[in-house]
Protein backbone atom coordinates (compact mmCIF):
# COMPACT_ATOMS: atom_id res chain seq x y z
CA UNK A 1 0.00 0.00 0.00
CA UNK A 2 2.99 2.44 1.43
CA UNK A 3 4.69 1.72 -1.66
CA UNK A 4 1.62 2.57 -4.67
CA UNK A 5 1.66 5.83 -2.82
CA UNK A 6 4.95 6.22 -3.26
CA UNK A 7 5.27 5.47 -6.95
CA UNK A 8 2.25 7.56 -7.87
CA UNK A 9 3.81 11.06 -5.79
CA UNK A 10 7.50 10.08 -7.38
CA UNK A 11 5.73 9.86 -10.79
CA UNK A 12 3.74 12.90 -11.47
CA UNK A 13 6.50 15.12 -13.27
CA UNK A 14 3.49 16.52 -14.68
CA UNK A 15 2.56 18.23 -11.32
CA UNK A 16 6.34 19.31 -10.49
CA UNK A 17 4.93 22.40 -8.70
CA UNK A 18 3.76 19.25 -5.95
CA UNK A 19 6.94 17.46 -6.54
CA UNK A 20 10.02 18.94 -5.61
CA UNK A 21 13.54 17.27 -5.17
CA UNK A 22 13.53 18.49 -1.48
CA UNK A 23 10.22 16.70 -1.01
CA UNK A 24 10.98 13.29 -2.82
CA UNK A 25 13.84 13.08 -0.61
CA UNK A 26 11.72 13.54 2.54
CA UNK A 27 9.38 10.71 1.03
CA UNK A 28 12.33 8.73 0.43
CA UNK A 29 13.76 8.38 3.54
CA UNK A 30 10.61 8.14 5.41
CA UNK A 31 9.60 5.18 2.75
CA UNK A 32 13.55 3.21 4.31
CA UNK A 33 12.68 4.43 8.11
CA UNK A 34 9.62 2.70 7.93
CA UNK A 35 10.66 0.06 5.85
CA UNK A 36 13.85 -0.84 8.18
CA UNK A 37 13.02 0.60 12.08
CA UNK A 38 16.01 -0.58 13.43
CA UNK A 39 18.69 0.58 10.65
CA UNK A 40 20.05 4.32 11.91
CA UNK A 41 19.99 6.39 9.40
CA UNK A 42 23.53 7.24 9.11
CA UNK A 43 24.16 3.12 8.82
CA UNK A 44 22.55 3.45 5.36
CA UNK A 45 26.01 4.32 3.56
CA UNK A 46 26.78 0.52 4.12
CA UNK A 47 24.03 -0.93 1.79
CA UNK A 48 23.08 -4.19 2.31
CA UNK A 49 25.24 -4.65 5.23
CA UNK A 50 22.62 -2.38 7.17
CA UNK A 51 20.06 -4.42 6.67
CA UNK A 52 21.38 -8.03 6.93
CA UNK A 53 23.07 -9.08 10.25
CA UNK A 54 24.29 -12.54 8.81
CA UNK A 55 25.84 -10.71 5.22
CA UNK A 56 27.14 -7.82 7.78
CA UNK A 57 28.81 -10.55 10.08
CA UNK A 58 31.20 -11.25 6.70
CA UNK A 59 31.66 -7.95 5.59
CA UNK A 60 32.89 -6.95 8.73
CA UNK A 61 35.52 -9.97 9.07
CA UNK A 62 36.69 -7.99 5.52
CA UNK A 63 37.20 -5.38 7.36
CA UNK A 64 39.52 -6.55 9.58
CA UNK A 65 41.60 -5.94 6.47
CA UNK A 66 39.85 -5.04 3.06
CA UNK A 67 41.12 -6.08 0.09
CA UNK A 68 40.84 -2.80 -1.14
CA UNK A 69 43.58 -1.18 0.99
CA UNK A 70 46.25 -2.49 -2.06
CA UNK A 71 44.15 -0.57 -4.78
CA UNK A 72 44.34 2.64 -2.48
CA UNK A 73 48.15 2.10 -2.63
CA UNK A 74 47.94 2.09 -6.07
CA UNK A 75 45.50 4.57 -6.17
CA UNK A 76 47.24 6.86 -4.58
CA UNK A 77 50.45 6.22 -6.74
CA UNK A 78 48.34 6.61 -9.74
CA UNK A 79 47.11 9.88 -8.48
CA UNK A 80 50.55 11.23 -7.88
CA UNK A 81 52.16 10.13 -11.02
CA UNK A 82 52.59 13.42 -13.58
CA UNK A 83 51.23 13.52 -16.95
CA UNK A 84 53.62 13.75 -19.57
CA UNK A 85 53.61 17.95 -18.97
CA UNK A 86 54.39 17.59 -15.70
CA UNK A 87 50.64 18.49 -13.72
CA UNK A 88 49.01 16.13 -11.50
CA UNK A 89 45.37 15.08 -11.37
CA UNK A 90 45.57 16.89 -7.90
CA UNK A 91 46.20 20.61 -9.97
CA UNK A 92 42.35 20.67 -11.63
CA UNK A 93 40.53 20.18 -7.98
CA UNK A 94 39.71 22.13 -4.77
CA UNK A 95 42.64 21.12 -1.83
CA UNK A 96 44.20 19.14 -4.69
CA UNK A 97 41.76 16.77 -4.80
CA UNK A 98 42.19 15.51 -1.05
CA UNK A 99 39.03 14.87 0.69
CA UNK A 100 36.48 16.52 -2.05
CA UNK A 101 34.62 13.31 -3.06
CA UNK A 102 31.58 14.50 -1.30
CA UNK A 103 31.50 17.54 -3.42
CA UNK A 104 30.28 14.88 -6.69
CA UNK A 105 28.78 14.98 -8.44
CA UNK A 106 27.38 18.78 -8.90
CA UNK A 107 25.41 20.22 -11.85
CA UNK A 108 27.44 22.73 -13.63
CA UNK A 109 25.51 25.68 -14.90
CA UNK A 110 28.03 26.66 -17.17
CA UNK A 111 28.26 23.64 -19.20
CA UNK A 112 24.56 22.15 -17.95
CA UNK A 113 25.43 18.81 -17.27
CA UNK A 114 25.97 17.22 -14.14
CA UNK A 115 29.84 16.57 -13.43
CA UNK A 116 30.66 13.12 -11.96
CA UNK A 117 34.10 12.91 -9.94
CA UNK A 118 35.10 10.76 -12.50
CA UNK A 119 34.09 12.88 -15.46
CA UNK A 120 36.21 15.45 -13.67
CA UNK A 121 39.11 13.31 -13.68
CA UNK A 122 38.57 12.84 -17.75
CA UNK A 123 38.30 16.04 -17.73
CA UNK A 124 41.53 16.90 -16.07
CA UNK A 125 43.05 14.27 -18.37
CA UNK A 126 42.24 15.70 -21.38
CA UNK A 127 43.00 19.34 -20.00
CA UNK A 128 46.52 18.05 -19.66
CA UNK A 129 46.82 16.46 -23.02
CA UNK A 130 45.92 12.87 -21.77
CA UNK A 131 43.58 10.75 -23.21
CA UNK A 132 40.07 10.36 -21.02
CA UNK A 133 40.42 6.80 -19.51
CA UNK A 134 37.84 3.86 -19.33
CA UNK A 135 35.27 3.80 -16.18
CA UNK A 136 34.76 0.38 -16.81
CA UNK A 137 37.36 -3.11 -15.87
CA UNK A 138 38.92 -1.42 -12.44
CA UNK A 139 41.49 0.14 -14.32
CA UNK A 140 43.30 3.58 -13.39
CA UNK A 141 39.98 5.44 -13.61
CA UNK A 142 38.85 3.56 -10.66
CA UNK A 143 41.86 3.03 -8.51
CA UNK A 144 42.08 7.22 -8.39
CA UNK A 145 38.48 7.38 -7.52
CA UNK A 146 39.26 4.89 -4.77
CA UNK A 147 42.22 6.72 -3.22
CA UNK A 148 40.11 10.25 -3.28
CA UNK A 149 37.00 8.51 -2.13
CA UNK A 150 39.25 7.18 1.22
CA UNK A 151 40.80 10.79 1.71
CA UNK A 152 37.23 12.02 1.75
CA UNK A 153 35.53 9.31 4.48
CA UNK A 154 33.68 10.91 7.18
CA UNK A 155 32.58 14.10 4.66
CA UNK A 156 28.75 14.55 4.44
CA UNK A 157 26.96 14.27 0.91
CA UNK A 158 24.86 17.32 -0.09
CA UNK A 159 24.08 17.79 -3.57
CA UNK A 160 22.38 20.87 -4.41
CA UNK A 161 20.60 21.25 -7.40
CA UNK A 162 20.76 24.75 -8.95
CA UNK A 163 17.20 26.16 -9.20
CA UNK A 164 17.76 26.52 -13.23
CA UNK A 165 15.42 24.02 -15.66
CA UNK A 166 18.12 22.07 -17.17
CA UNK A 167 19.45 21.48 -13.61
CA UNK A 168 15.97 20.19 -12.55
CA UNK A 169 15.82 18.59 -15.37
CA UNK A 170 18.86 16.34 -15.19
CA UNK A 171 17.77 15.61 -12.02
CA UNK A 172 14.37 14.79 -13.21
CA UNK A 173 16.23 12.53 -16.07
CA UNK A 174 17.51 10.19 -13.67
CA UNK A 175 14.61 9.76 -11.19
CA UNK A 176 12.60 8.91 -14.25
CA UNK A 177 15.51 6.34 -15.31
CA UNK A 178 15.40 5.15 -11.85
CA UNK A 179 11.24 4.69 -11.77
CA UNK A 180 10.79 3.19 -15.15
CA UNK A 181 10.46 -0.53 -16.02
CA UNK A 182 12.58 -1.31 -17.91
CA UNK A 183 14.51 -4.40 -20.21
CA UNK A 184 13.28 -7.96 -21.20
CA UNK A 185 12.68 -8.30 -17.34
CA UNK A 186 10.68 -5.30 -16.78
CA UNK A 187 12.22 -4.08 -13.77
CA UNK A 188 12.60 -0.86 -12.79
CA UNK A 189 15.94 0.02 -10.17
CA UNK A 190 13.11 0.88 -7.47
CA UNK A 191 11.37 -2.56 -7.65
CA UNK A 192 15.15 -4.20 -6.54
CA UNK A 193 15.99 -1.48 -4.29
CA UNK A 194 12.86 0.19 -3.08
CA UNK A 195 10.02 -2.44 -3.27
CA UNK A 196 12.10 -5.04 -2.75
CA UNK A 197 14.93 -4.24 -0.76
CA UNK A 198 15.80 -6.50 2.20
CA UNK A 199 13.96 -9.75 0.47
CA UNK A 200 15.97 -12.19 -1.48
CA UNK A 201 16.13 -11.94 -4.97
CA UNK A 202 17.60 -15.56 -5.83
CA UNK A 203 20.61 -15.59 -3.56
CA UNK A 204 20.86 -11.81 -3.57
CA UNK A 205 19.29 -9.39 -1.21
CA UNK A 206 18.28 -6.03 -2.79
CA UNK A 207 20.40 -3.56 -0.95
CA UNK A 208 18.06 0.26 -0.18
CA UNK A 209 18.17 2.86 -2.47
CA UNK A 210 19.62 5.30 0.16
CA UNK A 211 23.45 5.14 0.62
CA UNK A 212 24.39 3.31 -2.84
CA UNK A 213 26.78 5.98 -3.93
CA UNK A 214 28.41 6.78 -1.01
CA UNK A 215 30.76 3.67 -0.91
CA UNK A 216 31.76 3.33 -4.87
CA UNK A 217 33.94 2.32 -6.53
CA UNK A 218 33.94 -0.82 -4.93
CA UNK A 219 36.00 -3.65 -4.28
CA UNK A 220 34.39 -6.60 -6.01
CA UNK A 221 36.12 -10.33 -4.15
CA UNK A 222 34.25 -12.34 -6.90
CA UNK A 223 35.47 -10.10 -9.86
CA UNK A 224 38.25 -9.58 -7.97
CA UNK A 225 39.00 -5.61 -8.80
CA UNK A 226 37.50 -2.41 -8.05
CA UNK A 227 34.21 -1.72 -9.98
CA UNK A 228 32.98 1.80 -10.74
CA UNK A 229 29.37 3.77 -9.60
CA UNK A 230 29.02 3.45 -13.45
CA UNK A 231 30.04 -0.02 -14.33
CA UNK A 232 27.53 -1.24 -11.60
CA UNK A 233 24.46 0.58 -13.41
CA UNK A 234 25.76 -0.31 -16.60
CA UNK A 235 26.43 -3.61 -15.46
CA UNK A 236 22.82 -3.87 -13.32
CA UNK A 237 20.68 -2.86 -16.96
CA UNK A 238 22.70 -5.19 -18.77
CA UNK A 239 21.41 -7.98 -15.55
CA UNK A 240 17.75 -6.88 -16.81
CA UNK A 241 18.64 -7.46 -20.01
CA UNK A 242 17.96 -3.90 -20.60
CA UNK A 243 19.37 -1.04 -22.99
CA UNK A 244 22.84 -0.43 -21.23
CA UNK A 245 24.79 2.90 -21.33
CA UNK A 246 28.61 3.93 -21.52
CA UNK A 247 30.42 5.50 -18.35
CA UNK A 248 30.33 9.16 -18.27
CA UNK A 249 26.99 9.16 -20.87
CA UNK A 250 24.45 11.63 -19.49
CA UNK A 251 22.15 8.74 -18.59
CA UNK A 252 24.04 7.65 -15.73
CA UNK A 253 25.57 11.09 -15.06
CA UNK A 254 22.05 12.05 -14.26
CA UNK A 255 20.84 8.62 -12.73
CA UNK A 256 24.17 9.27 -10.13
CA UNK A 257 22.81 13.12 -9.38
CA UNK A 258 19.56 11.29 -8.42
CA UNK A 259 20.48 8.48 -6.45
CA UNK A 260 23.33 10.66 -4.55
CA UNK A 261 21.26 13.75 -3.85
CA UNK A 262 18.90 10.73 -2.45
CA UNK A 263 22.12 9.79 -0.22
CA UNK A 264 22.20 13.85 0.79
CA UNK A 265 23.25 13.70 4.62
CA UNK A 266 25.64 10.33 4.62
CA UNK A 267 28.90 10.39 4.29
CA UNK A 268 31.65 8.82 1.91
CA UNK A 269 32.76 5.94 2.87
CA UNK A 270 34.48 4.08 -0.56
CA UNK A 271 35.67 2.41 -1.50
CA UNK A 272 33.79 -0.40 -0.21
CA UNK A 273 34.09 -4.08 0.01
CA UNK A 274 31.53 -6.10 -1.57
CA UNK A 275 30.77 -9.60 -2.70
CA UNK B 1 57.09 -2.21 -3.44
CA UNK B 2 56.30 -4.70 -1.16
CA UNK B 3 53.48 -7.33 -1.36
CA UNK B 4 52.88 -7.33 2.66
CA UNK B 5 51.24 -5.27 4.58
CA UNK B 6 50.71 -5.69 7.85
CA UNK B 7 49.85 -4.75 10.92
CA UNK B 8 50.56 -6.12 14.66
CA UNK B 9 49.27 -4.91 18.08
CA UNK B 10 49.98 -6.00 21.65
CA UNK B 11 47.10 -6.52 24.40
CA UNK B 12 47.67 -8.34 27.81
CA UNK B 13 50.92 -9.87 26.76
CA UNK B 14 49.65 -11.50 23.22
CA UNK B 15 49.99 -9.81 19.86
CA UNK B 16 47.79 -10.24 17.00
CA UNK B 17 48.80 -9.71 13.51
CA UNK B 18 47.03 -9.17 10.70
CA UNK B 19 48.66 -9.46 7.04
CA UNK B 20 47.10 -9.00 3.88
CA UNK B 21 49.76 -10.12 0.66
CA UNK B 22 49.13 -9.06 -2.74
CA UNK B 23 49.66 -11.98 -4.51
CA UNK B 24 47.19 -13.65 -7.19
CA UNK B 25 46.87 -17.18 -5.72
CA UNK B 26 45.82 -18.63 -8.76
CA UNK B 27 44.85 -22.40 -8.56
CA UNK B 28 46.16 -23.66 -11.71
CA UNK B 29 42.32 -25.22 -12.72
CA UNK B 30 41.62 -21.58 -14.46
CA UNK B 31 41.01 -20.93 -18.31
CA UNK B 32 42.00 -17.68 -20.22
CA UNK B 33 39.03 -17.07 -21.95
CA UNK B 34 40.43 -15.51 -24.49
CA UNK B 35 43.36 -17.80 -25.44
CA UNK B 36 41.94 -20.77 -24.42
CA UNK B 37 45.13 -22.06 -22.32
CA UNK B 38 44.80 -22.93 -19.03
CA UNK B 39 46.55 -20.45 -16.76
CA UNK B 40 48.94 -21.66 -14.75
CA UNK B 41 49.08 -22.70 -10.87
CA UNK B 42 51.21 -19.63 -9.48
CA UNK B 43 50.29 -19.62 -5.32
CA UNK B 44 51.94 -19.05 -1.99
CA UNK B 45 53.51 -22.25 -0.53
CA UNK B 46 54.92 -21.24 2.49
CA UNK B 47 54.36 -18.17 5.00
CA UNK B 48 56.83 -18.64 7.84
CA UNK B 49 56.93 -15.36 10.55
CA UNK B 50 59.46 -14.82 13.55
CA UNK B 51 59.14 -12.35 16.34
CA UNK B 52 62.31 -10.55 17.27
CA UNK B 53 64.28 -13.85 15.42
CA UNK B 54 62.30 -16.54 17.23
CA UNK B 55 60.05 -18.88 15.03
CA UNK B 56 56.37 -18.11 15.98
CA UNK B 57 54.12 -19.80 13.17
CA UNK B 58 54.65 -22.01 9.78
CA UNK B 59 52.03 -21.87 7.51
CA UNK B 60 51.68 -24.13 4.50
CA UNK B 61 48.67 -22.74 1.95
CA UNK B 62 47.26 -24.38 -1.02
CA UNK B 63 45.97 -22.97 -4.29
CA UNK B 64 42.12 -23.16 -2.28
CA UNK B 65 43.09 -19.79 0.05
CA UNK B 66 42.21 -16.87 -1.54
CA UNK B 67 43.38 -13.96 -4.06
CA UNK B 68 45.54 -11.47 -1.30
CA UNK B 69 45.14 -14.17 1.04
CA UNK B 70 44.42 -12.50 4.72
CA UNK B 71 46.47 -14.24 7.64
CA UNK B 72 45.65 -13.54 10.74
CA UNK B 73 47.81 -15.16 13.92
CA UNK B 74 48.63 -14.38 17.85
CA UNK B 75 51.82 -15.23 19.83
CA UNK B 76 52.46 -14.25 23.42
CA UNK B 77 55.10 -10.74 23.17
CA UNK B 78 55.53 -7.51 23.58
CA UNK B 79 55.27 -4.02 21.95
CA UNK B 80 57.52 -3.11 20.04
CA UNK B 81 58.47 -6.74 19.03
CA UNK B 82 59.98 -6.71 15.16
CA UNK B 83 57.67 -9.54 13.79
CA UNK B 84 58.65 -10.98 10.17
CA UNK B 85 57.07 -12.27 7.76
CA UNK B 86 58.15 -14.13 4.54
CA UNK B 87 56.68 -16.25 2.12
CA UNK B 88 57.65 -18.27 -0.69
CA UNK B 89 55.44 -19.15 -3.93
CA UNK B 90 54.86 -22.33 -5.75
CA UNK B 91 57.29 -20.43 -8.93
CA UNK B 92 59.81 -19.89 -6.58
CA UNK B 93 58.89 -16.06 -5.76
CA UNK B 94 59.17 -14.54 -2.59
CA UNK B 95 59.34 -11.81 -0.06
CA UNK B 96 59.49 -10.12 3.61
CA UNK B 97 58.57 -7.65 6.02
CA UNK B 98 59.27 -6.83 8.78
CA UNK B 99 57.00 -4.84 11.28
CA UNK B 100 56.96 -3.29 14.66
CA UNK B 101 54.50 -4.19 17.14
CA UNK B 102 52.37 -1.11 18.41
CA UNK C 1 95.26 -33.92 37.60
CA UNK C 2 98.30 -35.12 35.84
CA UNK C 3 99.55 -32.61 32.58
CA UNK C 4 98.99 -35.01 29.64
CA UNK C 5 95.34 -35.74 31.15
CA UNK C 6 94.67 -32.14 31.61
CA UNK C 7 95.89 -31.00 28.55
CA UNK C 8 93.72 -34.19 26.56
CA UNK C 9 90.70 -33.17 28.98
CA UNK C 10 90.88 -29.52 28.06
CA UNK C 11 91.07 -30.79 23.82
CA UNK C 12 88.18 -33.49 24.08
CA UNK C 13 86.26 -30.26 26.15
CA UNK C 14 87.06 -28.03 23.38
CA UNK C 15 85.81 -30.73 20.89
CA UNK C 16 83.20 -30.77 22.68
CA UNK C 17 82.35 -27.54 22.51
CA UNK C 18 82.68 -26.57 19.26
CA UNK C 19 80.57 -29.11 17.81
CA UNK C 20 77.62 -28.84 20.83
CA UNK C 21 76.70 -25.43 19.34
CA UNK C 22 75.20 -26.80 16.38
CA UNK C 23 73.55 -29.75 17.54
CA UNK C 24 71.62 -27.49 20.75
CA UNK C 25 71.28 -24.29 18.54
CA UNK C 26 70.41 -25.95 14.99
CA UNK C 27 68.59 -24.03 13.09
CA UNK C 28 64.83 -25.28 12.53
CA UNK C 29 64.38 -26.27 9.48
CA UNK C 30 61.40 -25.39 8.45
CA UNK C 31 58.79 -28.33 6.76
CA UNK C 32 58.80 -28.52 3.04
CA UNK C 33 55.64 -28.08 1.70
CA UNK C 34 54.32 -31.23 2.27
CA UNK C 35 52.86 -31.53 -1.98
CA UNK C 36 51.45 -35.32 -1.32
CA UNK C 37 48.49 -34.22 1.32
CA UNK C 38 47.57 -31.06 -0.67
CA UNK C 39 47.27 -32.89 -3.71
CA UNK C 40 44.59 -35.85 -2.31
CA UNK C 41 41.10 -35.57 -3.80
CA UNK C 42 39.72 -37.26 -1.09
CA UNK C 43 38.54 -36.31 2.44
CA UNK C 44 39.56 -39.58 4.73
CA UNK C 45 42.84 -40.09 2.51
CA UNK C 46 43.63 -36.22 3.05
CA UNK C 47 43.44 -36.48 6.70
CA UNK C 48 45.06 -39.96 7.04
CA UNK C 49 47.96 -38.34 4.87
CA UNK C 50 48.38 -35.51 7.44
CA UNK C 51 48.08 -37.43 10.73
CA UNK C 52 48.88 -40.85 9.56
CA UNK C 53 45.62 -41.95 11.10
CA UNK C 54 41.76 -41.20 11.02
CA UNK C 55 41.39 -40.65 14.54
CA UNK C 56 39.38 -37.79 15.00
CA UNK C 57 37.45 -36.73 18.10
CA UNK C 58 34.96 -33.42 17.99
CA UNK C 59 36.07 -31.34 20.44
CA UNK C 60 33.51 -28.18 21.87
CA UNK C 61 36.88 -27.11 22.75
CA UNK C 62 37.50 -26.24 19.64
CA UNK C 63 36.11 -23.29 17.72
CA UNK C 64 35.54 -22.66 14.15
CA UNK C 65 33.99 -19.57 13.10
CA UNK C 66 32.78 -19.80 9.65
CA UNK C 67 29.44 -18.15 7.84
CA UNK C 68 26.49 -20.63 7.50
CA UNK C 69 25.79 -19.06 4.35
CA UNK C 70 29.15 -17.66 2.42
CA UNK C 71 28.50 -14.46 0.68
CA UNK C 72 30.50 -15.20 -2.03
CA UNK C 73 32.45 -18.77 -2.57
CA UNK C 74 35.87 -17.26 -3.63
CA UNK C 75 36.67 -15.34 0.29
CA UNK C 76 35.06 -16.96 2.48
CA UNK C 77 36.40 -15.74 6.04
CA UNK C 78 37.49 -18.87 8.64
CA UNK C 79 38.99 -18.23 12.30
CA UNK C 80 40.15 -21.17 14.79
CA UNK C 81 40.90 -21.01 17.97
CA UNK C 82 40.68 -23.31 21.04
CA UNK C 83 41.55 -23.62 25.04
CA UNK C 84 43.27 -26.97 24.30
CA UNK C 85 46.74 -26.79 25.22
CA UNK C 86 49.84 -27.57 23.63
CA UNK C 87 48.75 -27.66 20.35
CA UNK C 88 51.29 -28.31 17.66
CA UNK C 89 49.22 -27.79 14.65
CA UNK C 90 46.09 -26.36 13.43
CA UNK C 91 44.65 -28.08 9.71
CA UNK C 92 41.69 -26.69 7.98
CA UNK C 93 39.99 -28.86 5.32
CA UNK C 94 36.58 -28.06 3.09
CA UNK C 95 35.22 -31.42 2.21
CA UNK C 96 33.76 -30.77 -0.81
CA UNK C 97 36.64 -28.95 -2.58
CA UNK C 98 38.50 -30.27 -5.24
CA UNK C 99 41.44 -30.97 -2.76
CA UNK C 100 40.08 -30.91 0.79
CA UNK C 101 43.63 -29.21 2.57
CA UNK C 102 43.34 -26.32 2.30
CA UNK C 103 45.87 -24.90 4.36
CA UNK C 104 48.11 -25.81 7.76
CA UNK C 105 49.45 -23.87 10.71
CA UNK C 106 52.56 -25.04 12.16
CA UNK C 107 52.89 -23.78 15.62
CA UNK C 108 55.67 -23.21 18.28
CA UNK C 109 55.63 -22.31 21.56
CA UNK C 110 55.34 -18.85 21.25
CA UNK C 111 52.09 -19.03 19.27
CA UNK C 112 48.64 -18.78 20.65
CA UNK C 113 46.58 -21.27 19.27
CA UNK C 114 44.25 -19.06 17.61
CA UNK C 115 44.62 -18.19 13.49
CA UNK C 116 42.30 -16.88 10.92
CA UNK C 117 42.30 -16.47 6.71
CA UNK C 118 39.76 -16.53 3.93
CA UNK C 119 39.24 -19.21 1.38
CA UNK C 120 38.21 -20.42 -1.76
CA UNK C 121 34.88 -22.78 -1.55
CA UNK C 122 33.81 -24.30 -4.97
CA UNK C 123 30.36 -25.28 -3.55
CA UNK C 124 28.25 -25.80 -0.51
CA UNK C 125 30.50 -28.22 1.88
CA UNK C 126 31.38 -29.26 5.33
CA UNK C 127 34.50 -27.20 6.63
CA UNK C 128 36.76 -28.85 9.13
CA UNK C 129 39.17 -27.41 11.64
CA UNK C 130 41.48 -30.08 13.01
CA UNK C 131 43.64 -29.24 15.71
CA UNK C 132 46.59 -31.67 17.24
CA UNK C 133 47.21 -31.15 20.75
CA UNK C 134 49.56 -33.64 21.96
CA UNK C 135 49.09 -37.08 20.30
CA UNK C 136 45.64 -36.41 19.50
CA UNK C 137 43.31 -34.83 17.08
CA UNK C 138 40.20 -32.54 17.80
CA UNK C 139 38.23 -31.28 15.06
CA UNK C 140 35.09 -29.35 14.71
CA UNK C 141 32.99 -29.16 11.47
CA UNK C 142 30.39 -26.67 10.13
CA UNK C 143 28.47 -26.68 7.11
CA UNK C 144 28.93 -23.64 4.57
CA UNK C 145 26.33 -23.00 1.91
CA UNK C 146 27.57 -21.83 -1.06
CA UNK C 147 25.42 -20.16 -3.79
CA UNK C 148 25.91 -18.25 -6.94
CA UNK C 149 22.93 -16.36 -8.73
CA UNK C 150 21.13 -13.48 -8.40
CA UNK C 151 21.54 -9.62 -9.30
CA UNK C 152 24.50 -9.61 -8.11
CA UNK C 153 26.19 -10.93 -11.12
Amino acid sequence: MFRKILAVILLLPALSVLASPEKDFDKFVSYFKDRFPNTPYEDYKNGVYSIDASAREQWEAMEEFPPYELNVDRGEELFNKPFKNGNTYGSCFENGGVGIRQNYPYFDTDRNKVITLEGALNDCRVKNGEKPLSYFKGKELAHVSAYMAYTSRGNVFNVQIPNTEEALNAYEDGKRLYFTKKGQLNFSCADCHVYQTGTKLRADIPSPAIGHPTHFPVYRSGMGRLVTLHERFAGCLNRIRAKSFKGGSDELNNLEFFTTFMSNGLEVNGPGSRK
Amino acid sequence: MSTIKMRSKESNGVVTVKALIKHPMETGQRKNKKTGDMIPAHYIQEVHSKANGKDVITIHWGPAVSKNPYLTFKYKGNKGDDVEISWVDNQGNKDTKIGKVK
Amino acid sequence: MKRRNFIKNSMLFAGVLTTLPSVLFAKKSYAAWPKTSFDIKDLTDSVKSVYGHNNLEESSKVKLKAPSIAENGAIVPINVSTSLENVDSIMIFVENNPQPLSSGYQLTQLAEPSIGTRLKMGKTSNVMAAVKSGDKVYTSTQEVKVTIGGCGG
